[in-house]
């Protein structure tokens, strides 16, 4: 398969949830410090809170020709209405995490169900550590950027400030992921049915 | 043309951010521009960049002014640029004219919009395309280029100024905000391992200096005003002392030098790019972000069995009619997506000359074009000529 070679991710909320600062990091964790390629790209409305944002990171061990999501094999979706836009769009055997804080109607099939955002108001007392708790179960879940590749991006993208925060926040979305069994998830389509175009 | 391959410090960076990394990279130490959607990050980063190499950042008050200043820059000896998008760039074509034919080195940077008029401010399109060839009036030289990637816009924008430095012409470097706004893992070359080009300054005492004098470069050197080399620049045809003539054998000299420096220079200004072409049976021809979801095409209809391959197009005009004929001979049939009703496609049909079967893709929504569609046409047109 042609695909195999690229991992792509994609990540939907809202304006102001930090969707594109997270898809920047996660980014820069594959591209500048686990020595892959990466490509990063976003599409927002013209509110700066609220609305619909999505944001999405395209990673590959070899140079990437189209630059955007074809077909995620991760969908992380923040609220309701990314979950809605982009959820028929998974490849087969990809999956989709939920926020449940947010996203009320949850659909069936490969999708893994966090309390995203109160999990970041339950670690740093902040709604806004949405996006780097998102990261931690992206890093929880794939494995093709270490830990310490995270870490150093986040480290070299947020403000000094509040770099013990976003470090907090990413850790307990690792913890949260570490619950999630991917085996238990149900079996990926057939093959024939991905192959119909 | 060799391009440089020479990679050094990973960073993750938007193609806009790359312009300006190529440009003070080539010695650009001049802009002036005015911010435009989805040009601004360029003016945005060389307002912080240039301060800090000693250059000159200026927002001016319109685009019309900004070309004024950037061409008055490379007058006194600066390497100078500005950036802009589909309404600015229209603006800029009666300037852009002046630096044609009073032969002012300069890049102008069209991240282009879908258009006409203020149009789709954030969305992608190829529109601009002949009107960066033929924006100005009159029979004027010109160099296009058009960048698919962060890195195309990081070494283009090199080559740019290399070139219009060299040839002593406005290179116009197209890309759109597909191209400009994403963000990819590129390493920064040293400075140091890159070709760079300066004009060619006269060494003659200033009392022996005619500045419009033919050679066989059919390039003058040009001095810096401040030089103390003292001469006329004008928008009118001028002589070989920079002063307006009528005279008819004067025009038609100074017009054919004007060609004949760049058709002299075709070997090295023609940049094209061959991705799985050599046993192609059917082949796209395409440039910019399309060339990109184009690649991804071929490589899907080669898991299908089909010789597809890609001609990439970088430098778009002077059109490199020798390369696209090339293929154009061997192949059943050419597919030429873009992102406009068809800009391109009318040069590789001109070139054509009924040799092979030229289908087009378009689209004008402001959508880019996506690597299935491309793919199935190309699975149509084999369909149609296997």
């Amino acid at each position: 398969m042609t695909n195999s070679l690229r991992y792509e991710i994609r990540i939907t909320g809202s304006g102001g949830q930090g969707v594109v600062l997270a898809s920047i990091i996660l980014a820069e964790a594959a591209g500048q410090f686990e020595g892959l390629y990466a490509a990063q790209s976003q599409n927002y409305g013209p509110e700066a809170r609220g609305g619909y944002s999505m944001a999405e990171v395209v990673i590959s061990k070899e140079p990437i020709d189209y630059p955007f999501v074809i077909s995620p094999d991760i969908l992380v979706a923040l609220n309701q209405e990314g979950l809605n836009r982009h959820k028929e769009e998974i490849k087969g055997d990809g999956f989709i995490v939920v926020d449940t804080s947010n996203v009320v109607h949850v659909p069936e099939g490969r999708v893994i169900k966090i309390p995203i955002t109160e999990i970041a108001i339950e670690e740093t007392g902040k709604s806004m550590a949405a996006n780097l708790v998102s990261l931690g179960v992206i890093c929880g879940l794939i494995k093709i950027i270490k830990k310490t590749s995270f870490e150093r991006a986040i480290s070299a993208r947020v403000p000094k400030a509040t770099e013990a925060l976003n470090l907090k926040a990413f850790e307990a979305g690792i913890r949260a992921a570490k619950k999630i069994k991917l085996s238990k998830l149900p079996p990926p389509p057939s093959e024939e049915l991905i192959e119909d175009l | 043309m060799s391009r440089t391959n020479v990679r050094k410090v990973r960073r993750l960076i938007q193609g806009n951010e790359a312009v300006v990394e190529g440009a003070l990279a080539a010695g650009c130490r001049f802009f002036a521009g005015y911010p435009i959607t989805p040009a601004s990050e360029i003016a945005e980063l060389f307002a912080e960049r240039m301060p800090q190499v000693g250059g000159v950042f200026i927002q001016m008050e319109d685009e019309i002014a900004s070309l004024g200043a950037v061409l008055g820059a490379s007058l006194a000896g600066a390497k100078a640029m500005t950036a802009t998008s589909g309404p600015g760039f229209s603006l800029m074509q009666e300037n852009l004219g002046f630096g044609c034919i009073a032969e002012i080195p300069c890049v102008i940077v069209n991240v282009m919009r879908a258009g006409p008029s203020t149009g789709l401010p954030t969305s992608p399109a190829q529109g601009d395309v002949l009107q960066a060839r033929w924006g100005t009036h009159g029979d004027h030289p010109i160099i296009v280029l058009a960048a698919s990637s962060v890195w195309d816009c990081f070494t283009l924008t090199v080559e740019a100024f290399n070139l219009s430095e060299k040839y002593r012409v406005p290179v116009i470097l197209l890309s759109d905000a597909i191209v400009a706004h994403t963000r990819e893992t590129i390493e920064l070359p040293d400075p140091g391992t890159l070709k760079i080009v300066d004009r060619v300054k006269p060494t003659m005492p200033p009392e022996w200096y005619i500045p419009y004098q033919d050679n066989p470069t059919g390039v003058p050197p040009m001095a810096a005003f401040g030089d103390g080399y003292r001469y006329h620049v004008t928008g009118l045809i001028h002589d070989v002392r920079g002063f307006p003539t009528q005279r008819v054998d004067e025009i038609t000299s100074f017009m054919s030098r004007l060609f004949r420096k760049i058709t002299q220079g075709f070997q090295e200004i023609f940049i094209t790019s061959g991705f799985m072409l050599e046993d192609a049976e059917y082949a796209v021809i395409a440039y910019g972000s399309v060339a990109r979801a184009a690649k991804r095409a071929i490589r899907e209809a080669r898991d299908r069995g089909i010789k597809a391959g890609l001609l990439q197009l970088i430098t778009l005009f002077p059109f490199p009619k020798r390369t696209v004929q090339g293929v154009l001979s061997k192949s059943k049939g050419v597919l030429v997506p873009e992102m406009n009703l068809g800009q391109i496609s009318r040069e590789v049909k001109r070139v054509n000359e009924c040799m092979t079967k030229v289908y087009k893709l378009n689209r004008i929504d402001g959508q880019g074009i996506k690597p299935q569609e491309i793919l199935a046409a190309i699975l149509q047109m084999w369909e149609e000529l296997k």
